[in-house]
């Protein structure tokens, strides 16, 4: 459970005992909590009846306010504090801790030495969301917006804008502190400043937008890192927005939260169907569209756009992989979970069920590649290859690994100038007619990226063009992802 | 009841939504009365179509079925639709 500072609700100086009297432990410990009173400074809080422990003043915590901001999960509890500050807590019963702790000596004598403690009723399941909703409420400072009586829910998130164009989840306040309990980072705390608008995002407006997105709470450290890399002068978001071409954020996620949140990495990665791959990319760009107020027709001016602009994320197939994940290659530790962002259209098919030698496979993935946007022009794009599982065997059952698929790859990619001069081929796009003499790279060092994904059968891979690359445009950018 | 919302925006822009401007002249526009159902609101509004009349305005009458509860919103959208202004009758 996440509370407000317990520093900010100081407990009592001395003792403090957490009780409650359904709990059998606490019933055994009654006797002692007496005994101690008369010996030490002890205060009592009951959490169900004000009359439990017999014989003891205690303060009445029915309402487990006390017990919910000092994140008191067992009965007893028993506490030292001093100077405002805890010192020490025991949970439960047991002889030594309690001596120790209290440094009074024969304590509870005739009882075992030792019984665990109950649940406390402020994490009960039941109570927990609503004591989280009246007490946490107030760590969030987003405005409040009221729902008239008549208004439906989802029409009413529509009519303010909130949403991509499908419906969104109502971050209520339960929802958002629910979301919250997916990172250890403080609600307030400045994640990046959001483009176009370039607005300082808190951890709280993510949380509010990954709800609206329909995440989990488990999902939100994906987000955070993603909002990140987002907003980095290397990834550019706020070019990616305003180009005219169809291009939007593609999140890839390695390592092992992507099998701890259950990401899709195989059938249909590049599809729906998977909540965790639907609704992390759908909340990045949420963040862009609400906080930073990048909107289609205002500062997105995408000619035509792509479905993946709704949110483009999945995971890459790492078990199953024969090559290093593309966190390694960008050099994140193994181990370690990573969201890569690239800025890109949507994936396009390489169809190719006939290679059975690496060298047939790899020039298969050449000619299509050198395609990408446009035959004749070189070095200005980046792009993602998701070979499937069934290509990558070629190379892998050939003892080809990456970097030799990849260094073939750009071999075969040398463009001859004359080729793509402009007006060559009849075709006025192309290259300054300066270059004819040269031979040009169709991707810059680095430009091409390999990741392995997919279902297990289909000799299919595909292609993800960039837009822009370099200092110009956009540079993939990966981030690690923290709890 | 009233639900709540944590605002997901940058809140630049004000929460609640703005009012359409004012009118600056009726000529040619249909103003609705709405009658809420109260006694002797028909007569207010009898009078107050006739003076509409006189400043060129076309004037399309509306009746809630009951003054107890909030108009229905097949209503609220028919006055929205064809009109221009609404009036609504408070009287007794």
């Amino acid at each position: 459970m996440t509370s407000t500072p317990a520093a900010a609700r100081p407990l009592p100086d001395g003792l403090v005992a957490f009780v409650k009297r359904e709990c059998p432990t606490c019933a055994l410990v009654a006797p002692v909590l007496a005994d101690l009173a008369g010996r030490a400074a002890l205060t009592v809080y009951t959490q169900d009846d004000p009359a439990f422990p017999p014989g003891v003043a205690v303060l009445d915590d029915s309402s487990l306010e006390v017990s919910w901001h000092h994140a008191i999960e067992a009965v007893p509890t028993l506490v030292r504090v001093e100077g405002g500050v805890e010192r020490e807590r025991v949970l439960g019963w047991h002889r030594g801790d309690w001596e120790r702790l209290t440094g009074v000596s024969d304590l509870g004598a005739g009882l075992p030495a030792w019984r665990p403690g109950c649940g406390s009723r402020s994490v009960d399941p039941d109570l927990a969301p609503e004591l989280a909703v009246r007490f946490g409420a107030a760590r969030l400072r987003a405005r409040r917006v009221a729902l008239a009586g008549l208004e439906d829910e989802a029409e009413a998130l529509f009519e303010r804008g909130w949403t991509d164009g499908l419906p969104v989840v109502p971050p209520t306040e339960r929802r958002v502190l629910a979301m919250l309990e997916g990172t250890k980072r403080a609600p307030q705390e400045i994640v990046a400043v959001v483009p176009p608008d370039l607005v300082e995002c808190s951890v709280e407006k993510v949380a509010i937008n990954a709800v609206l997105a329909g995440c989990k709470p488990e999902y939100l450290p994906v987000v955070l890192a993603a909002v990140e890399a987002a907003c980095t002068d290397a990834f550019n978001i706020h070019g990616l927005l305003a180009t005219t071409m169809p291009v939007g954020p593609v999140l890839i996620v390695n390592g092992p939260i992507r099998r701890a949140i259950g990401m899709n990495s195989g059938i249909n990665a590049l599809g729906q169907g998977n909540r965790a791959n639907a609704t992390i990319g759908r909340a990045l760009q949420l963040v862009i569209r609400n906080v930073g107020g990048g909107r289609p027709g205002e500062v997105d001016r995408a000619t035509f756009g792509n479905p993946g602009k709704l949110g483009f994320c999945f995971a890459e197939d790492e078990e199953g992989s024969p090559w290093t994940p593309l966190s390694a290659d960008l050099g994140v530790a193994a181990g370690r979970s990573s969201v890569t962002l690239f800025p890109g259209e949507g994936p396009r098919s390489i169809v190719d069920q006939l290679s059975r030698e690496p060298e047939s496979l790899a020039r298969s993935f050449a000619a299509c590649l050198r395609t990408l946007h446009h035959p004749k022009l070189p070095l200005v794009f980046d792009c993602i290859l998701a070979v499937s599982p069934e290509h990558a065997r070629v190379f892998a059952d050939a003892g080809w690994d990456k970097k030799r698929l990849l260094d073939r790859l750009h071999a075969l990619l040398q463009l001859p100038g004359s080729e793509i001069v402009r007006g060559a081929g009849g075709i006025a796009e192309g290259v300054p007619e300066n270059l004819a003499g040269a031979t040009l790279p169709k991707f810059r060092p680095g430009g091409l990226l390999l990741v392995h994904c997919g279902g297990r059968a289909g000799l299919f891979s595909a292609m993800i063009g960039g837009w822009a690359n370099g200092a110009t445009g956009s540079a993939p950018v990966i981030r690690e992802i923290e709890a | 009841m009233s639900r709540i919302l944590l605002d997901p925006t940058s809140e630049r822009a004000l929460a609640v939504r703005a009012r359409l401007p004012r009118l600056t002249s009726l000529a040619g526009v249909t103003v609705g009365l709405l009658d809420i159902s109260k006694p002797r609101g028909d007569r207010f509004l009898d009078r107050i179509a006739a003076r509409l009349a006189g400043q060129g305005a076309a004037v399309k009458r509306y009746r809630k079925p009951t003054f107890t509860k909030p108009a229905p919103v097949d209503l609220r959208q028919e006055i929205a639709v064809q009109c221009g202004a609404v009036v609504e009758a408070l009287a007794d």
